[in-house]
């Protein structure tokens, strides 16, 4: 089983190696190859992995040390539970089938082996990370997916826009690094092992500890750690207030933003926080924290997206929503669902940002749904991939995500801990704004008006912007039609799951599926007790109908209807009206003004400040010059000195011999040791 | 009245000294300009002479006194003139060309450097007051005259006269330190003035009197502040041939008669003398190297860092007993031994070269004559580049060792602060030596005329330099025999 484990992560990475070092070489057609091949290796790896974990087996041992240091030791090695073998699945099953999406997409790239490079890379850094069974492990899959994402965000370099965007998840992802990195630290400190097993094993000894973060404030060291390790989460999962880098992440072409920016690495704080499960249950107050900050980022910047024209944008920013989700199931101790959310939006969120990659590509790559419109009998295997995404999104049964997010909501009705009155009613709204956003998305880019006719002479424009986009053979002027089979291909793969991978909550969520991976204290347990409630994937389905979600996301879609298909003039006068808050949401709440402002610009004054009292005045002014110019005087003193009469020098050598003199025979150095006592 | 016939054995080497140094002053009457290679010869002769005698010498175990207990000859004696006896050679060697060139290279040159080296090694055998200030006067009358060698040239004669003048002084208050020192004990034997003043009762104004002005005439020989202002103007004055023979052997001599008047003599003060020291070294160590800096005249600017050198070595001398504890006392001696030799081989390098660029009709006198020496000869320009390295400190030159073996006796008698200032200050000095290494290989020379020298100094200034990394490379066997030769005391 070991030389498995190993194939699922080094298959993609022997693929990354080639089509990136050798990609001259291996061709366009070779690059594709080799990496689609040694991500399907991968896929089917993990499928093997699966089903023998489904056996009960569970694997967790070091393959190499890397260094030992007193009693630390720093390893690699893989812990391969139902937790990472859900997660191996799920990753290379998105992966793979971004893989032949980017076929498609890519097709006129110049950079077209240096994507799939990438992609694989991500896919190995991603697997590495998930597989690991420490916290060293786990930070360096964490810092390389954050690489690769930071390399693909910029794919395009030489667009302004693009390296801003890769720059900003780049900083920003540093800060919730910042508290990854103590939280890691203080679990060394605290237990002198990396290792997860010997780390949860020992956690109850933490129970009561406390720590000084400032002089007389008594923090407990868990809340603290978890915290630490939850400020991680938060930059990578793009939870308030470190979301900021993941709207301008759409900069990247959209298979990545499918594969890293909805799928996959995003979602990687929600995997981590549910594999540190026994640290966080012993800490309600990080737990209410977690609550708080996912009911913020679901409801608020679902709300984001309800304002944006940008097709991708949108998605991106129901992403957000949705990741908020996730977090506030984690606070709830909902960890399966939150795991089962993670699965099925992966499917959902893929389909979705693929088929807004399709439509990009049909449009050539023009993203403004402003300029769309009526493009449902154009393509209509597009359309319906979008519109199963959306009722997935949006949480109807019996697509994927009604029962992942129904079991949140409830998780969190139920739930005992501090906060989740609170992220109750923000997931609740969440839904009418979810249901809102998704069918404002589909009912604005697929039916009414064909506007793309009128503006089919600016696209052209639009061309430059994307210089990576050659000559196209589709033909300029022409109507837009369905993209190729490489593209739908996966998109349909992907709507399968985003109808009925919901039906597996059964096993995942209700049947302990999870096992020993997940642990939920005495008390918090309020997934198996709703467990005695469920009655199979139908009862749910009819429960569904009679209950409040289900009427708000109708709501939504009524909304969403009214506003875009039987009025589509109301719109444009609401904003009008609601100029305020349109202004507000239209800003985001001000957050990117406000880095700009605070973090940006301040920096900027800090380092500016430093250089020129620190730099330019202390260190050149006054020590490098300043010694310059001591020295020099000095030394003008003592060529004065240095007269050249020799009564001057015997007179010296009299001084000397008087203060010698002074100093021994009067004994001064005793004299003031007694003065000094 | 009984006069008994003294152990003339363990003074050989002076005899013979002072007998060829008269043969060669005899034989170079009669000859002319042309085979004054003789003189020549026959000195470098009396030195192999004088070393052959001393290596026989050094082969009999334990200190021996003779004279009646007014000379020694242990192992450290014999050490030391041993270097000194190479430093005298080189000199003579490095010399030649440039005393013939300006008709210097006469019989007076050859006898006055060799009376010198006589007096050199007086002082580094004496146990006796008198014996020591015997050697002392002998050598520096020698070094006075040789100073106004060039009697026509103004600005040497007035160096000899300052020296001279400013000599005088120093000894005087060197004999009026010593006549203070001899009232207190009784004594002017070195050995039974340390009996003495063990067991105490002796009155301590006096002492203290006596014990700062010997400091004093120490100091002045070795040339550190405020006893040092003599240096930068003799070393500028005189012909740079006598400022190589000044700043070389006689910094030995001078090593040799602060442990004979300090450790060997006056050790029961050594709380008094280490702390006199410790300020000497400290303001030798500051002024020496900050006004190095300013000095545009290659010989000034060697004259401070001798200046520095000395504070450097003195540092040794001032950290050997530890609260009246004598355990360290010999590495810290030894280091500063050490440290004595490295500077001189490594000085006989630095004043090789002004003598290198040096030739007819033409001083090289300044900074800037180095300019571009890589571009005329890389080969000199990596000897001087090794001896700047070694002067500044730096690995893997010898420099280092010597640096390092005084830091460590500082460090370990708990006298880390003076350690940090030593450390300063030689950071401070490393400037201006490779500010040298900067003119020798980034610019271009002003002076572009082929480098004509001899192939005796030639090969021994590339001797001396690899010298110099070698012992760098591998100082230990000098540095063991160094603490042999202390610990023989």
């Amino acid at each position: 089983m070991k030389a498995l484990y190993l194939i699922v992560p080094f298959a993609p990475l022997v693929g990354a190696l080639i089509s990136g070092l050798f990609g001259r070489s291996v061709g366009r057609a070779g690059a594709h190859w080799v990496t689609i091949l040694g991500v399907a290796i991968s896929f089917i790896a993990s499928c093997m992995v699966m089903s023998d974990v489904l056996e009960g087996n569970v694997f967790n041992g070091t393959l190499y040390t890397w260094l030992i240091s007193g009693e630390a030791r720093f390893e690699v090695g893989f812990l391969i539970d139902r937790l990472s073998a859900l997660m191996m699945i799920v990753v290379t099953f998105v992966s793979l089938m971004v893989h032949i999406y980017t076929i498609g997409y890519m097709a006129e790239d110049p950079g077209y082996q240096r994507f799939f490079a990438y992609i694989s890379l991500f896919t190995f850094s991603m697997l590495m990370l998930v597989m690991s069974n420490n916290f060293l492990q786990l930070f360096f899959g964490w810092e390389a997916v954050g690489l690769v994402s930071y390399l693909l965000i910029g794919f395009w370099y030489k667009r302004p826009t693009a390296i801003y965007a890769n720059l900003k998840a780049f900083l920003v992802n540093r800060v919730g690094d910042f508290g990854f990195v103590l939280g890691i630290a203080l679990v060394l400190s605290y237990f002198g092992t990396l290792d997860y097993a010997e780390v949860f094993k020992r956690a109850p000894e933490l129970a009561t500890q406390t720590m000084e973060l400032f002089p007389g404030t008594p923090y407990l060291v868990i809340t603290v750690i978890c915290i630490g390790l939850f400020v991680g989460a938060m930059g990578k999962s793009a939870q308030f207030p470190l979301h900021v880098w993941l709207p301008d992440s759409m900069e990247g072409p959209t298979p990545i933003s499918a594969l890293i920016h909805a799928a996959t690495m995003v979602t990687a704080g929600i995997f981590m926080v549910s594999r540190m499960s026994p640290l966080f249950e012993m800490s309600e107050s990080a737990l209410s924290f977690i609550l708080v900050i996912g009911g913020i980022t679901a409801f608020f910047m679902g709300l984001v997206a309800v304002v944006q024209y940008d097709i991708k944008r949108v998605v991106a920013y129901s992403t957000l929503s949705q990741l908020g989700y996730m977090t506030m199931a984690l606070g709830a101790s909902a960890y399966s669902a939150a795991m089962f959310h993670l699965m099925t939006h992966a499917f959902f969120k893929a389909a979705l940002f693929l088929g807004a990659g399709s439509v990009i590509i049909a449009m050539h790559h023009e993203q403004d749904m402003r300029k769309m419109g009526g493009l449902r009998k154009y393509m209509p295997v597009t359309y319906l991939v979008m519109l199963i995404g959306a009722f997935a999104n949006a949480g109807f049964p019996p697509f994927a995500g009604f029962f992942s997010k129904d079991t949140i909501i409830e998780a969190l009705q139920a739930s005992q801990t501090p906060g989740a009155g609170f992220a109750y009613w923000a997931s609740l709204l969440g839904v009418f704004v979810g249901a809102l956003y998704s069918f404002r998305l589909v009912f604005f880019a697929f039916h009414g008006e064909e506007r793309f006719a009128k503006i089919d002479a600016h696209a052209h424009e639009t061309h430059d912007k994307e210089n990576t986009h050659g000559h196209d053979e589709h033909g300029h002027g022409g109507s837009p039609h369905e993209s190729p089979t490489v593209v739908t291909l996966p998109l349909i793969l992907l709507a399968i799951p985003s109808i009925c991978a919901g039906w597996l909550i059964g096993t995942v969520v209700y049947g302990n599926y999870f096992g020993d991976a997940i642990f939920v204290s005495s008390g918090h347990e309020w997934i198996a007790e709703m467990g005695q409630e469920f009655h199979g994937v139908m009862g749910m389905m009819l429960h569904g109908l009679t209950s409040l979600p289900f009427w708000f996301a109708m709501l939504g879609l009524a909304t969403a209807f009214y506003l875009y298909i039987l009025q589509p003039d109301v719109p444009g006068v609401l904003r009008q009206k609601l100029a305020f808050f349109v202004r507000i949401l239209d800003n985001k709440y001000g957050f990117d003004d406000f880095n700009q402002w605070f973090f940006a610009s301040g920096a900027v004054k800090v380092g500016t400040g430093l250089w020129r009292y620190g730099d330019a005045m202390l260190i050149d002014g006054v020590m490098v010059n300043g010694t310059a110019r001591i020295v020099g005087w000095i030394a003008g003193v003592v060529r004065w000195l240095q007269s050249g009469f020799i009564y001057q020098y015997a007179f010296a050598m009299i001084i000397g011999i008087s203060v010698l003199l002074f100093i021994w025979v009067f004994d001064v150095t005793a004299l003031l040791a007694n003065w000094t006592r | 009245m009984n006069f008994p016939m003294p152990n003339l054995l363990p003074a050989y080497a002076e005899i013979f000294l002072l007998t060829m140094t008269c043969i060669v002053l005899v034989v170079d009457l009669f000859l002319d300009d042309q085979r004054r290679y003789v003189t020549y010869v026959l000195s470098l002769l009396t030195l192999a002479g004088c070393a052959f005698f001393t290596i026989g010498i050094g082969s009999i175990p334990g200190p021996t006194y003779t004279f009646n207990n007014m000379f020694v000859s242990d192992l450290m004696a014999n050490v030391l003139k041993l270097a000194s006896y190479i430093a005298v050679a080189v000199n003579m060697v490095y010399s030649r060309s440039y005393m013939a060139d300006r008709g210097m290279l006469r019989g007076e040159y050859f006898s006055l450097s060799l009376f010198a080296m006589l007096g050199m090694m007086v002082m580094i055998s004496s146990n006796h007051f008198l014996t020591l200030y015997m050697g002392l006067e002998l050598m520096s009358l020698c070094l006075y005259a040789m100073v106004a060698l060039n009697r026509d040239s103004a600005t040497s004669t007035e160096a000899a006269m300052k020296y001279f003048v400013l000599g005088a002084l120093a000894s005087g208050l060197l004999l009026y330190g010593m006549s203070m020192i001899y009232g207190a004990t009784g004594s002017l034997e070195m050995r039974n003035i340390a009996k003495i003043l063990e067991v105490g009762s002796t009155n301590r104004v006096v002492l203290v009197f006596g014990l700062v002005f010997v400091v004093a005439g120490v100091a002045f020989k070795l040339g550190v502040v405020p006893f040092h202002m003599w240096i930068p103007d003799v070393y500028q004055g005189a012909p740079s041939a006598v400022t190589l023979f000044i700043a070389s052997a006689p910094k030995l001599a001078a090593f040799a008669m602060a442990m004979r008047l300090l450790v060997n003599g006056l050790i029961p003060l050594a709380i008094d003398w280490q702390q006199m020291l410790t300020l000497l070294a400290v303001l030798s160590m500051a002024l020496g190297n900050l006004a190095a800096i300013a000095q545009s005249n290659i010989k000034r600017m060697l004259a401070y860092s001798t200046i520095s050198h000395m504070g450097f070595l003195l540092l040794g001398m001032a950290t050997g007993v530890v609260d009246g504890n004598w355990l360290s006392a010999a590495e810290a001696y030894s280091a500063s031994m050490f440290y004595a030799i490295v500077y001189t081989l490594t000085t006989l390098a630095a004043f090789g070269s002004v003598l290198l660029l040096s030739r007819a009709g033409f001083e090289a006198e300044n900074i800037e004559d180095y300019k571009g020496l890589n571009r005329r000869s890389p080969w000199f320009a990596f000897i001087v580049l090794v001896t700047m390295f070694s002067l500044a400190g730096i690995p893997p030159t010898v420099g280092f060792y010597a640096k390092l073996s005084v830091l460590q006796s500082a460090v370990s008698a708990g006298q880390v602060w003076l350690a940090v200032v030593a450390v300063l200050f030689s950071l401070i000095g490393a400037f201006y030596y490779l500010r040298i290494v900067k003119l020798m290989y980034f610019d271009d020379p002003v002076d572009t005329a082929p480098l004509a020298v001899r192939l005796d100094m030639s090969v021994l200034l590339s001797a001396n330099g690899v010298a110099i990394l070698l012992l760098g490379i591998m100082p230990q066997q000098l540095m063991e025999l160094c603490f042999v030769a202390i610990k023989s005391l």
